[in-house]
């Protein structure tokens, strides 16, 4: 999934002060499961904004809150349509991906962020989220056991690992499981540990984001 | 002599000379005489200095201008270089531009992370990893191309190196790892800093068993410690480095104003026990900012004088 994480309430305030009539549009799909953008966290943000403008005696604010399935379909985007009529912004915590989906449907009112998006990744346990892809573009995952080097080494290393692990730990930070410790691992358990004699060269980031805005045509989708 | 460059390091290796390297990190500044006073200190006791590119990820005065100003000074350079901070186009440029300075011999690095430096902030490139800049160089030289495939004109003439840990983790695989940077065209490797001496000759006859040390000429990283606190910080706080408990003891063991002198009686000790062990090609000494003290370990090991090329 995608996840991310609610800004700071601060930065929140800041974005929505200037506006008198706010929708809180929350994303019912990655968002929510990662506990930044649900109905859940749209009813909290609105109680605590509600309660931060009351305290600041700053003028009032009116505070709508809706969340549709996903804000970054247009068949459900489309649900959002009363609400942003009636209000003078829409503070999105959908993914980026939500954000430019309303922004682009909705081109006369304004569409502030409210979540940062971090990464795609997984739940480790509940609370823990760990990045598990980088949407490369071009997986390679087949040849490590099915943990991807591109985003989970800390220098993106194709090769095998760096001098700098020890333990299992990434130099970067202890808290990081090395990339290599695990392909390693799980290679040898697959006995495929000579995938890594392999020498691989230089990764075609074309198909990353180094190749530009990237898209995607499925002619046989096409209507 | 099967000479594949104009390299003097690949010259003395090849001879059968045991190699004596040591290397200068640049200044936080463009002043160049830091780098010339470096070099004068160690130019008679050593056949090439490496010059570091940023080492921890401190921004400094770049590897290739520093390369430049030891070689007018007649001394011969190897120029570092990490994937960290430099796309596939900006490595080849600075291959080419190094090239055009005649320095002919490089150690190809993927560099330490940059959260370690003064920019934990900016983006980490790594374009291509160490192993493909070896190839990239190897490349370059050998068939005269770029990565593009187009044809250079004066390909690079240089003498391709990259470093080795033996202690980092997992250790089972650090020997089919230098297998694979030999199979990528490395000639030369320069290793971590060596303390733990039975676990680096452990790595050698593991890398013996696979005839490596046919292949590649092996160079042993030797950094004198200058004090207790020294060791205890390379022992827990440096990536990738082992310090064996008794060296850390040892040194403790003395006055401090001594200890620096123990750190250099360790390190000599230490050369004269590797130099025995079939394989070691060369010694790289690494005096981190203590340049001074590089003629005394060459002295003192038995490696002085350097032969004349």
């Amino acid at each position: 999934m995608i996840v991310g994480e609610q800004k700071p309430i601060k930065e929140i305030m800041e974005s929505v002060a200037p506006y008198k009539r706010v929708l809180i549009l929350g994303c019912g799909t990655c968002v929510k499961t990662c506990f930044a953008g649900g109905e859940d966290e749209v009813e909290v943000l609105a109680s605590a904004l509600r309660l931060a403008f009351k305290t600041k005696k700053q003028r009032s604010i009116e505070i709508e809150e809706l969340t549709i399935e996903r804000q970054c379909e247009n068949e459900f985007i489309q649900e959002a349509a009363a609400g942003i009529g009636r209000n003078d912004v829409v503070l999105s915590l959908a993914c980026g991906a939500g954000v430019q989906a309303m922004a682009e449907r909705f081109p006369a009112a304004p569409v502030l962020p409210g979540v940062n998006t971090t990464f795609i990744g997984i739940q480790d346990r509940p609370g823990i989220f760990s990045e598990r892809c980088s949407g490369c573009g071009d997986c390679g995952l087949a040849r490590f056991g099915g943990i991807c080097p591109v985003t989970r080494c800390s220098k993106k290393l194709l090769n095998g690992p760096c001098g700098g692990s020890q333990n299992g730990k990434c130099e970067v930070d202890p808290s990081i499981d090395c990339a290599w410790h695990l392909i390693i691992e799980r290679l040898t358990e697959l006995g495929q540990l000579d995938n890594l004699k392999t020498y691989i060269p230089p990764k075609n980031w074309q198909t990353s984001t180094s190749g530009g805005p990237r898209k995607l045509v499925r002619e046989d989708q096409i209507i | 002599m099967n000479l594949k460059t104009s390299s003097k390091l690949e010259k003395i290796l090849k001879q059968g000379h045991i190699a004596v390297t040591s290397e200068c990190g640049p200044p936080r500044g463009s002043d160049p005489e830091v780098i010339t006073k470096k070099g004068n200190l160690i130019k008679d006791h050593v056949d090439c200095v490496n010059i570091t590119d940023n080492q921890t990820s401190m921004t400094r005065m770049c590897s290739l201008a520093a390369c430049v100003h030891l070689k007018q000074m007649g001394i011969e350079p190897v120029l570092q270089m990490v994937t960290r901070d430099r796309n596939r186009i900006a490595l080849q440029s600075d291959i080419l531009g190094a090239a055009s300075f005649d320095i002919h011999n490089i150690l190809c690095l993927t560099g330490d992370h940059q959260s370690f430096g003064d920019c934990p902030e900016g983006q980490n490139v790594h374009d291509l990893d160490s192993m493909q800049l070896i190839q990239t160089v190897r490349y370059m030289r050998d068939e005269g191309k770029f990565l593009g495939g187009d044809d250079i004109s004066r390909p690079p003439d240089m003498f391709v190196g990259a470093a080795a840990n033996p202690f980092a983790d997992p250790f089972e695989i650090r020997v089919p790892r230098l297998a694979k940077k030999v199979a990528c065209g490395v000639e030369f490797i320069q290793t971590q800093c060596i303390y733990n001496l039975d676990k680096f000759e452990e790595w050698m006859r593991r890398l013996r068993e696979r005839g490596l040390h046919e292949k590649v000429y092996i160079m042993a990283g030797m950094t004198p410690m200058k004090s207790a606190g020294m060791a205890k910080f390379m022992k827990n706080r440096v990536p990738g480095m082992d310090v064996p408990d008794e060296v850390v003891k040892r040194l403790a063991g003395v006055e401090k104003k001594k200890q620096a002198q123990e750190g250099i009686d360790i390190c000599v000790e230490a050369i004269q026990r590797l130099k025995e062990v079939e394989g070691v090609a060369g010694f790289h000494v690494m005096a981190i900012e203590w340049e001074e003290k590089v003629p005394e370990i060459v002295e003192r090991s038995g490696l002085y004088p350097r032969p004349a090329i």
